[in-house]
């Protein structure tokens, strides 16, 4: 016979487990507080300036972060250039040839390796790598640490998806006689592209954000950044630089600044999850 | 969907002509990409210790217990930032992971199935806020709430622990903590929850069909089982909160200072070298902070394997008994 | 897809501007004078549009190193490079002062009005640890008819290198013996006690923010941001007020001892309207210059920054320089190598 429910037993059930619900409440009531906050600071900061004008001289009103935005899509389209290439054709091979090999199994540690890195070291390797030989900071050497920072997510989720391929797929292919690098080319990627594509713009979605390893190597300009030899304004610094700062107005722009930053990221973030979710579904 | 333990690739390759040269070029541009992520990794791990040469000679192993830091008389000693990191990344925990592991009950045992995904992806999404946005807030919501309601009322109740002792200044290591655990609370939460809902119904269903209420059976069959992948997912937290750097260096106070209250300013790691990097006037001064960064580097190297190593042995757990 | 970004982004930003190609020349260091170099960088490109003066303002101690390193192409800093230094710099600096400015002691207390009178000992008090509370005696006995709260003062000082760090604990040395055995003098030092913030823009923020809280800043920094900020006796006993007079007063005596090489210091000079806690703020100029428009291009920039520049300093509270010193700058221009 089983015994019976006593009063403590059952008070304590109901009480743990309202207390998971209150956590749960708690962790996203910060979410929507955070969203929210920036939301409404941010709207209100921004306007047509922000995204036309340059920033204006300490302690004077006004002024944008044109420079700034178009600076971190340089920073980001550098970064991809260095992180995409090597994480997709990384993937690509642990998917492909090393499955079950030491160098695979090398890579992928490496891969965890570099993952963990935490980005402020990155700054300084890109730093000692690209600023110290160049003598000076530039949008390179800031394209260079994101990009390296890109490298372990490109690798490991290029290789899940192309894991997720079928095997079937692969040995149609070659029973029609493709060549290998034709099968792996023009038949496993593009089934796995979508996946692959939202891995990357996951990615990006995070370097997008990065601060610590852009302050020693992209370092900030007021003025316009021409070329890749020249340091840059990015969005996460400047965010950084007028939020401990103690003028007002640069407090309204750094909401607006983080208001964007947070759009794009979160935008990515929900797209992605878009476009996997109709692959599952479709 | 049946893994084929052969590769499909070489399957037959014995009858073919040979690899043709469009192959010979595509496999060596693969594999060159490819080797390319471990040569990087190589060159960063060689590119700190090589710019860390002057420190690690002049103070050796004192380097990690001395607790000065003073750029004047060229003396540099990283404790008071050893101490910062891991007793802000405590803090953080400390909160952080009983919060997540109610969370991840709940959105596993709890919530029905169409509510449970969508939480869970929102959660996640406080994983994808950048650190820098993180300290925004920090600055202008929390440190205020903390210095004009928190630290007077954690004085005013619990003043008598030495944790709790000293002007309320807002910016602080609490503050750090408690910001530092809105941001890994997601990792906690998105990995115990894999791990919760990998635990095999048999082990449920055996303690209920004895009589046990739902949190007794979360308890005793579900927790117990999951217990090194939750360790796991609190290591890889932990990874994530040792590395934080720019919303810590704006609340934290940025004082090289061993301290035992909760309310004195403090510094890590990672934000010492944000704020000194580019003014380190001397070879000294930036490969002492070189040096801390390759500390910090190994660190994180080694809590990541281990949350790697624990998180797996679950997963090989269930692969077996099943 | 992505390549195609990849592609046109390149392309869009090798071609360049189709418009005539600025020289962008790069500099970092004091925030000091941070307000009045963003001025004048921003005034001389209406003039020159073809020339960007791209500044930083991250510390003296970071003008320091990146222009001992040459990532930059000049340095600011309020605390001139030691002799170390200087041997110790890959490239040969010259230092130039551009204006004079001020550290003020500057404070958030609700409960009083006006201007705190501090004493040199009440100051290094504060900063050393030993006095903890606003109604101190040493407070109390300089200023009997301000409100002072029976609080904790919570002290604020730079996170980062700093000339204007450099000027206060050069004063704080000359006043206290106690400071200079126990601390010293440095863009960098090791606090006994206090917060840290980044940058003049970080302390002002910070004591900004924070109730009780005391920093010390440039000038312009409080008043730009309207924030209390005392007077500090000076040598002669009087309790002054940092403005353009006091400022410029301060730099008389020097004037006529001036060194070549312009490194001096004027705190705690001697003069009734002398205020105590000034100092020249200086550019970090490479002796030679390789690329020779950027020479050319810096050494215009310093003539007019030595005689039009000169007139908006005054707007933002930074006096300018003493006749004297910018004829003897005139002739170290010839110095430089382009």
């Amino acid at each position: 016979m089983t015994p019976a429910l006593s009063l403590p037993r059952k008070l304590t059930n109901a009480f743990m487990l309202s207390l998971t619900g209150v956590c749960t409440a708690l962790v996203l009531g910060v979410l929507f507080f955070i969203l929210g906050y920036i939301a409404y600071h941010g709207i209100s900061a921004l306007d047509w300036d922000f995204f036309t004008k340059l920033p204006k001289p300490v302690g004077e009103k006004g002024g944008g972060m044109a420079n700034a935005i178009v600076g971190t899509v340089k920073l980001l389209g550098l970064a991809s250039l260095i992180g995409v290439p090597i994480g997709f054709f990384g993937g690509v091979y642990l998917s492909e040839y090393g499955r079950k090999n030491t160098l695979g199994f090398l890579i992928r540690y490496a891969a965890d390796l570099l993952n963990g890195i935490p980005s402020i070291v990155m700054g300084i390797f890109a730093y000692t790598i690209v600023v110290l030989p160049m003598k000076h900071f530039s949008t390179l050497a800031g394209g260079v640490a994101l990009g390296v920072m890109m490298i372990p997510i490109a690798v490991r989720s290029t290789e899940e998806f192309l894991k997720l391929v079928p095997a079937s797929i692969r040995e149609a292919a070659l029973a029609l006689g493709l060549a290998e690098w034709k099968v792996i080319s023009f038949v496993v990627i593009p089934t796995a592209l979508r996946g692959i594509v939202t891995g990357v713009m996951l990615d990006l979605a995070r370097v997008a954000g990065e601060t610590a390893p852009l302050l020693f190597t992209a370092f900030s300009n007021r003025f316009w950044s021409r070329g890749w030899l020249e340091p840059t304004a990015s969005l996460p610094v400047m965010i950084y630089t007028y939020a401990i700062a103690p003028y007002e107005d640069w407090h309204r722009q750094a909401w607006a600044a983080g208001l964007v930053l947070l759009i794009l990221v979160l935008g990515a973030n929900l797209l992605s999850r878009l476009i996997l979710h109709r692959q599952l579904k479709g | 969907m049946a893994r084929s333990s052969i590769n499909p690739l070489t399957i037959g390759v014995s009858h073919r002509p040979g690899v043709s040269p469009a192959d010979r070029l595509f496999r060596a541009t693969v594999f060159t990409m490819a080797l390319s992520v471990l040569v990087i990794t190589g060159i960063i791990a060689y590119e700190l210790y090589r710019n860390s040469r002057l420190p690690i000679e002049k103070f050796g192993g004192a380097f990690l217990w001395s607790t000065t830091w003073d750029p004047v008389a060229e003396q540099f000693g990283a404790l008071p930032f050893l101490y910062g990191t891991l007793v802000s990344s405590a803090l953080s925990l400390l909160i952080a992971v009983p919060v997540g592991l109610g969370v991840a009950i709940f959105l596993s045992e709890l919530a029905p199935l169409w509510l449970s995904g969508p939480m869970a992806f929102l959660v996640e999404l406080l994983a994808a806020i950048p650190s820098v946005i993180y300290g925004l807030v920090g600055i202008f919501v929390l440190v205020p709430w903390v210095r004009n309601f928190l630290e007077p009322a954690l004085s005013g109740t619990l003043g008598f622990l030495p944790l709790f002792r000293g002007a309320p200044y807002g910016v602080g290591m609490l503050t750090a903590g408690l910001l530092l655990a809105m941001m890994v609370v997601p990792f906690i939460v998105s990995v115990s929850r894999e791990i919760l809902m990998a635990v095999p119904h048999s082990q449920r269903e055996a303690v209920l069909s004895l009589g046990a209420t739902r949190w007794e059976m979360v308890r005793v069959a579900v927790l117990p089982y999951a217990r090194s992948g939750i360790m796991g997912s609190v290591f890889l937290a932990l990874a994530r909160a040792l590395g934080e750097t720019m919303a810590v260096t704006m609340v934290i106070g940025n004082r090289p200072e061993i301290r035992l209250s909760l309310f004195e300013p403090g510094y890590t790691m990672a934000a010492v070298i944000a704020n000194e990097f580019t003014e380190a006037t001397s070879d000294l001064y930036v490969q002492s902070l070189i040096e801390i960064g390759l500390v910090l580097f190994a660190v994180t190297i080694l809590v990541n394997a281990l949350a790697r190593l624990l998180i797996y042995s679950v997963f090989t757990k269930v692969e077996v008994r099943e | 897809m992505k390549k195609l970004i990849v592609a046109a982004i390149l392309l869009i930003s090798l071609a360049g501007p189709a418009w005539a190609e600025p020289i962008l020349i790069n500099g970092a260091g004091a925030t000091f004078p941070y307000p009045i170099y963003s001025k004048w960088f921003d005034e001389y490109a209406k003039i020159n549009p073809d020339l960007h003066f791209n500044y930083q303002s991250i510390g003296s101690g970071g003008g320091i190193r990146q222009a001992s390193e040459s990532t930059v192409d000049f340095g600011a800093t309020d605390g001139p490079m030691n002799d170390e230094q200087m041997s110790k710099a890959k490239v040969k600096l010259l230092h130039f002062p551009t204006v004079l400015g001020a550290d003020v002691p500057t404070y958030n207390l609700p409960e009083v009005r006006g201007g705190l009178n501090f004493t040199p000992q009440a100051l290094a008090g504060i900063f050393l640890g030993t006095i903890t509370k606003w109604n101190d005696p040493e407070l109390v006995k300089a200023n009997p008819d301000a409100k002072l709260p029976e609080k904790l003062i919570i002290v604020v000082h730079r996170s980062d290198g700093s000339g204007t760090t450099y000027v206060w604990v050069d004063y704080l040395s000359k006043v206290s013996p106690e400071w200079k055995e126990k601390v010293g003098v440095g863009t960098s030092v090791n606090w006994p006690v206090g917060l840290g913030g980044k940058g003049n823009e970080g302390v002002a923020g910070l004591v900004k923010q924070t109730p009780y809280a005391i920093g010390y800043v440039e000038l312009i920094y409080a008043e730009q941001n309207k924030m209390s900020y005392g007077q500090v006796q000076n040598s002669a006993g009087q309790f002054v007020k940092a403005d353009l007079a006091t400022v410029t007063a301060a730099a008389a005596g020097a004037v006529k001892t001036m060194p070549a090489d312009f490194r001096v210091s004027i705190t705690n000079a001697s003069g009734e309207k002398a205020y105590p806690v000034a100092s020249f703020t200086w550019l970090l100029i490479p002796e030679k210059i390789s690329d020779p428009k950027k020479g050319k291009a810096i050494v215009e920039f310093l003539r007019w920054m030595l005689k039009d520049g000169q007139r908006l300093a005054p707007e933002l509270l930074y006096a300018p320089l003493p006749k004297e010193v910018v004829a003897m700058e005139e002739q170290a221009i010839g110095q430089i190598k382009h």
